[in-house]
């Protein structure tokens, strides 16, 4: 029994270490997509923080600066992705697409010139990490923590507060939001911002929590499944983070059914299980599992007439 | 005074359209490019030497440019097809992928009996096949079932990596291999290199990955622009991509045009396959396409989603990459990753902030028109 109790309490925190830079990553793409800004970049912007959070804190000694850095790096790609999409309104997945590409190269180049060591941060230790907060071993830095208290708190915004609302407004009719008098630029520039904070947080949580410093591609795509649990979650904070957990539980499986046969199934290949979260999401897309509906004016440029 | 409100769909002549914008999007993209390289101290002026030494200097060098250029050519067409059709397709890279497995598996299972005139058509089809293939599940999500082409064509990058690490580590793995890659190709199922094939006319230059591939690259050049600009249904496809209800009106399927457009688009991504692997490696291997597939999207976008422009773009992203590989063999400050910023630059200064100098340029011609 108390075996039983051990390895879901392991299954549950590693699940839980999993899914918390999706988490984070999920509700920023929410706020970004409920203005009506698509935001293919999650992964670049998340890919720059995290090196920016190791570079940071391995300079500094501080895991705090670390986060800041982490969160202006984010916010600095964000404001470029509001530049081009809001601003020069244009096309917002060749925006996103560029700001992950940019973020590959960048890191590497950034990285490679500055420490020497092949695109890699030197490996962080003590101070120039995120400790755990309650349970020494199970890695619950105050990231895990901020991840779960984001989802109430998306959904509050955007379901409650006057904002939440003009925000929904702004990305499914903007021109009644301009009717009324309010900038839809200024409302999706806080959208995107809202969005660079929480894949900021996520960045910083890879680099300086999860691991010990930041390796070349370290997000592997988790910018994609955040994406895809958004869609997933049908664009609501609640089942979004439904979807994170679990993407994370899939992960956390993943692992553990290394070269294990399971009853009646045969060995599992791992890699099924880690196409799973783009496989589960093609089918709900596809119609099979209920109806996904995006924000009716994401990705389409507001021009405000004259 | 305030200025005046300046619009960014304002016109410009012609030419400042075709060119000039286009050329002042490029300068700024490696203006930030410079900056860069300063950054992390290095003279830009002098990387950029380095750069166009390594691009173009010998023989040899000219060779790999071109090697890599066939590999953007093919990417670049791709995603210019499906640009025609209103159709934005990031499944280069997977569509490659599965490109490759497909004329990777036709040349295992024939080229011990076929000859090499009947082997590299075969295979060459084989691999138009599985891209085409790998593209058309995205576009009939699309068609049938309303999902958005961008979400669904990344998450199938996603699945053909999977799928090919599953089948390369697990089935395709050559007996007694350590690293997860097929056998050797037999001799009729390589495509010739092209210093061997110039030997053999009597001309000769320094061995280089490049092959004859780049003959089939020309071709696509040449179909695509036949297709699209000379054929009803590049007619109607490009219609589509411009108006989707006029299509409509005009009698066009639009979801028989989605399929047309997102094959011949996975098609021509899954030729980077014949490139890599019948060309050079021999073998199938893991992670062939290198980021070729993204790359294609700042190919089309450079080159303004035309054949002509797309050949022209993707030569100077093949110096990018084989002076950028010098570059960083001669300052070792500078990694191989520095292309990779360069690319995402121009698709951010063509692509999403493409308007950006449109109202400086519309100061100047207004200046000098009064």
């Amino acid at each position: 029994m108390d075996e039983a109790f051990s390895f879901i309490f392991l299954m549950l925190a590693s699940t839980l270490r999993v899914a918390t830079p999706l988490v984070l990553c999920a509700m920023g793409g929410l706020f970004s997509e409920k203005g009506g800004i698509v935001d293919v970049g999650l992964e670049g912007k998340m890919l720059m923080a995290a090196f920016f959070a190791a570079a940071t804190a391995s300079v500094t000694g501080s895991a705090w600066a670390g986060v800041a850095a982490a969160i202006v790096a984010a916010e600095a790609l964000a404001l470029l992705h509001g530049l081009a999409c809001i601003t020069y309104r244009g096309n917002q997945v060749v925006s996103g697409v560029a700001i992950n590409i940019l973020a590959a190269g960048l890191t590497v180049v950034l990285g490679a010139a500055w420490f020497a060591r092949g695109g890699q941060t030197p490996p962080l230790v003590g101070d120039q990490r995120l400790a755990p907060l309650f349970l020494p071993g199970a890695g619950d830095n105050i990231l895990v923590y901020a991840a779960l208290l984001s989802v109430p708190l998306t959904w509050w915004i955007i379901a409650r507060t006057r904002f939440g609302l003009r925000l929904r407004a702004v990305g499914e009719m903007p021109l009644a939001v301009d009717a009324a008098g309010l900038s839809v630029a200024w409302l999706r520039y806080r959208a995107v911002l809202l969005c660079g904070l929480l894949a900021g947080l996520a960045g910083a949580y890879l680099s300086i929590g999860q691991n010990a410093g930041f390796s070349r591609d370290m997000t592997a795509g988790q910018g994609f499944i955040a994406l895809a649990a958004i869609i997933f979650g049908k664009w609501r904070p609640l089942p979004a983070l439904g979807a994170c957990l679990i993407f994370g539980l899939l992960d956390a499986m993943a692992i553990r059914l290394q070269g294990v046969r399971v009853p009646g199934l045969g060995e599992v290949p791992v890699q099924l299980i880690q196409a799973m979260p783009y496989l589960l999401t093609m089918f709900l897309l596809a119609g099979f599992i209920g109806r996904a509906v995006a924000p009716k004016a994401a990705g389409v440029p507001y021009e405000k007439e004259h | 005074m305030r200025p005046p409100r300046r619009s960014l769909s304002g016109a410009l002549p012609v030419w400042a359209e075709i060119a000039l914008l286009p050329l002042v999007n490029i300068a700024l993209a490696f203006i930030v490019v410079g900056l860069i390289v300063a950054i992390i101290g290095v003279d830009p002026f002098h990387a950029l030497r380095f750069l166009v030494v390594g691009a173009v200097g010998s023989s040899e060098s000219i060779g790999y440019t071109l090697y890599y250029a066939t590999n953007f050519t093919f990417t670049g067409l791709a995603v210019a097809v499906a640009f025609h059709a209103g159709l934005f397709n990031i499944g280069g890279e997977g569509q490659a992928y599965i490109g490759g497995l497909g004329c990777g598996l036709a040349v295992l299972a024939l080229d011990r009996w076929l000859p090499a005139w009947l082997m590299i058509p075969i295979a060459i089809a084989a691999a138009a096949l599985f891209g085409a293939a790998w593209a058309a599940v995205p576009a009939w999500l699309q068609a049938w079932r309303g999902s958005h082409i961008v979400i669904t064509t990344i998450m199938f990058n996603f699945v053909a990596s999977a799928l090919m690490v599953y089948l390369m580590v697990n089935v395709l793995i050559a007996p007694g291999s350590m690293t997860p890659q097929s056998r050797t190709f037999a001799p009729s199922g390589r495509i010739p290199a092209m210093h061997d094939a110039l030997q053999a006319i009597g001309i000769t230059v320094a061995p280089s990955a490049l092959n004859l591939s780049i003959v089939l690259a020309l071709a696509c050049c040449v179909a695509v622009w036949v297709f699209l600009w000379h054929t009803p249904w590049g007619y109607a496809l490009r219609t589509m991509g411009h108006n989707p209800e006029a299509a409509v009106y005009a009698g066009t399927s639009l979801r028989r045009m989605t399929m047309l457009a997102m094959c011949l688009s996975g098609a021509l991504a899954g030729f980077v396959g014949v490139n890599e692997l019948m060309g050079v490696h021999h073998r199938i291997v893991l992670d062939f396409p290198a980021g070729y597939g993204f790359a294609g999207i700042a190919v089309a976008l450079m080159g303004r989603n035309h054949p002509l422009g797309i050949v022209l773009a993707a030569l100077l992203f093949g110096a990018l990459q084989q002076g950028g590989a010098e570059l960083a063999f001669e300052i070792p400050t500078i990694t191989r990753e520095m292309v990779v910023v360069i690319q995402g630059l121009i698709i951010l200064f063509s692509g999403a902030l493409a308007h950006l100098p449109r109202p400086w340029l519309q100061i100047l011609f207004a200046r000098r028109a009064s």
